[in-house]
């Protein structure tokens, strides 16, 4: 019993860092109807730019033979700054998203669906590998942004970075809820996802809509790249891949589109990819994962809270 | 000119391991060529890096022997990337050293391919006694990485060992290398309640693996092989390493003549201390050299046959003498991880 329990701890706190991700996706599922492939790599970068918001560095271009160390001096094992590197990092994001769109998107709009598609893994090779140019490739250990504390009850195990990925994951989500369903902002989101031409019609700014849905999604992105690297504090300029995979699954597993659907299939697809690991086909985790996409797209294409939709002619 | 090949994981996920080999590699051969070179060339070290991906090594072997034309091959630290050059090598008739790779099957690929370390069947029977012996272990749980032949191999001879000195295994879980989380897996282990875990895997997962077994309250040793050989392993793992053990092929803090001279050149010039695959990357390019000179020739069955007759060759990692399955015969040291820095423990000789 005590072991099941831990595993559930173990994977609620997986499945929120998947839930931030899928948001991201769904979101702009909703919205535009594609799937930002470059979704999971904002998610490296948010956790790149944890790192260096609390570690020196030194910004050099050779070519212009400038070497500028810098230092943000921002503590770590405090709640301040741990609270500000994570504002900091949503914010950079936030903007990162926003630039991804005008540049890459936004030109593509009146094209096919596919040409964006395109795009969006052209967008993501970038990142990778320009992280990869700027970071290396080599794994580096994330700083302890928050004081980590361990409790112990029961035979089960808690870190407060597990409580914290929990915790600021249910409260983003609550936000999140708050901006789409009680903000005018958030009325005018729902209303492009629900038919574009129309929202433009009754004088809803498409462009800026559009914008701010991938700013928000892309700071949920990075909030989930911190917590992430929290708990599994080695970071890479590849380490989105997996993840983003995974949430992507999940956001399909909910309900593409639906924002409390994202929420559900990413804590259901952690509690799965755990008990899985934690079982004797621990081998099989990561397939098991794309499985259940097989699954639910055969059996319920729609997702778990998805509506299906009836087109009538 | 005489041309030597390398290929080595210089960037990547294993970078340390290609790093620290490569350095070894090139302070050898500049030595070698100080001296005058080999049988009057100077030696040339061409270096292709791997990027710690699969399948690379391979490429790299094809340009250095197409391409390049060497006449032997140096690499790899990593058994898996060994695996990938060797049949390349074997078929092309050119000699390959590896200078770290323990699993058996790098050698089994041909009798062109040879390497300076021990193999893993030697080093897991070392941990097992390490095990029962100093840590008077008699259970402990093992986590293996079935993505990496290393490993596999390591936990496959680990385990009738340690079952033959009166141990138990009462948990096997599994991992493939590149995971991050392994709370699941540990959390299983702890289940069963291990004196130990025997964790045979590579320094990225192992440093995260002790850090989760912390958080989940586990406060048994943890011990594992020459995987985990890599300063970034305390970076990764912080305290959660702290009174871990590991085998290897060599400390800096061995008392020898030859290890303390061989040090100081190292940190010297590199501005850190040599570990295992720097020392081995080291003796491989000198027994080549040597292996050269007595052969008279850089012609690849001669200096096939050259290489298998060595006898009592001194690498600073010990005396190298190549047996009839082309490895090496070599003791193991223990490390411990105290303070943040490598304990030198004890000497294992075979």
């Amino acid at each position: 019993m005590t072991e099941f329990l831990q595993q559930l701890i173990n994977g609620l706190s997986l499945g929120a860092v998947y839930a931030l991700l899928a948001l991201g996706y769904t979101m702009v599922y909703g919205i535009l109807r594609f799937i930002n492939f470059a979704h999971c790599d904002v998610f490296m970068v948010g956790a790149f730019v944890g790192y260096y918001a609390v570690t020196p560095f030194t910004l050099s271009v050779a070519t212009i033979g400038l070497s500028l160390p810098v230092n943000l001096h921002l503590g770590t094992h405090s709640v301040a700054s741990g609270v500000l590197v994570l504002l900091i990092a949503m914010a950079f994001c936030a903007l990162l998203g926003i630039l991804i769109e005008r540049l890459a998107y936004r030109p593509l709009r009146q094209r096919s669906k596919l040409t964006v598609l395109i795009t969006a893994i052209g967008v993501s090779l970038l990142l990778e590998n320009v992280g990869q140019l700027l970071f290396t490739a080599d794994p580096k250990p994330f700083p302890e942004l928050f004081p980590v504390r361990e409790f112990s009850a029961a035979g089960l195990n808690v870190s407060t970075n597990q409580l914290l990925v929990i915790g600021v994951s249910a409260l983003l989500l609550l936000g999140l809820q708050f901006i789409v369903l009680k903000t005018k902002m958030g009325t005018a989101m729902r209303a492009v996802s629900f038919n574009h031409v129309a929202s433009s019609l009754v004088g809803i700014n498409n462009d800026r809509v559009i914008s701010f849905t991938f700013g928000l999604g892309s700071a949920l992105a990075a909030a989930g790249g911190i917590l992430y690297a929290m708990n599994y504090p080695s970071i890479e300029p590849y380490m989105g891949i997996l993840p983003g995979l995974k949430a992507f699954v999940a956001a399909v597993l909910g309900g593409i589109g639906n924002i409390p659907g994202a929420a559900l299939g990413g804590v259901l697809l952690g509690l799965i990819e755990t008990f899985v690991n934690g079982s004797h086909y621990s081998t099989y985790t990561d397939g098991i994962a794309f499985a259940v996409l097989i699954l639910i797209l055969l059996f319920r294409p729609a997702g778990l809270l998805g509506k299906v939709e009836v087109e009538k002619v | 000119m005489i041309k030597v090949g390398e290929y080595a994981s210089l960037t990547g996920q294993e970078a340390s391991f290609g790093q620290m080999s490569h350095h070894g590699t090139e302070l050898a051969m500049d030595e070698l060529n100080a001296r005058g070179g080999v049988l009057g060339k100077k030696l040339a070290l061409l270096t292709e890096d791997n990027q710690s991906k699969q399948g690379e090594s391979k490429t790299c072997a094809d340009k250095l022997i197409s391409r390049d034309g060497v006449i032997a091959l140096l690499g790899e630290a990593s058994s898996g990337r060994s695996l990938e050059a060797a049949p390349i090598c074997q078929e092309e008739k050119i000699p390959m050293i590896a200078p770290s790779s323990v699993d058996p099957k790098v050698t089994e690929t041909g009798n062109y391919i040879f390497r300076v370390c021990f193999i893993s069947s030697f080093q897991a029977k070392v941990m097992a006694k390490f095990a029962l012996g100093t840590l008077k272990l008699k259970n402990v749980a093992m986590l293996t990485d079935v993505g990496l032949p290393y490993s596999v191999g390591m936990a496959e001879y680990f385990k009738p060992a340690f079952l033959a000195g009166g141990g138990k295994i009462i948990a096997e879980q599994n991992y493939t290398r590149g995971s991050t989380d392994f709370r699941a897996q540990l959390t299983a282990i702890r289940a069963a309640k291990p004196e130990g875990i025997f964790v045979p895997g590579y320094y990225t997962e192992a440093g995260l693996i002790c850090r989760q077994a912390k958080e989940l309250g586990m406060n048994v040793p943890i011990f594992g092989g020459d995987g985990w050989e890599s300063a970034k392993l305390v970076e990764i793992g912080g305290e959660a390493v702290e009174g871990t053990f590991f085998s290897t092929h060599f400390s800096p803090k061995q008392k020898s003549a030859a290890v303390q001279e061989f040090t100081k050149k190292f940190t010297d010039r590199y501005k850190v201390e040599p570990d295992a695959m720097a020392a081995l990357g080291y003796d491989s390019a000198l027994l080549l050299a040597d292996a050269i000179k007595r052969a008279g020739t850089t012609d690849g069955p001669k200096l096939r046959e050259a290489l298998a007759a060595t006898k009592d060759f001194p690498g600073i990692t010990g005396s190298i003498t190549i047996d009839k399955d082309r490895n090496a015969s070599k003791p193991a040291v223990i490390l411990e991880v105290k303070g943040g820095k490598f304990e030198y423990l004890e000497t294992i000789n075979p």
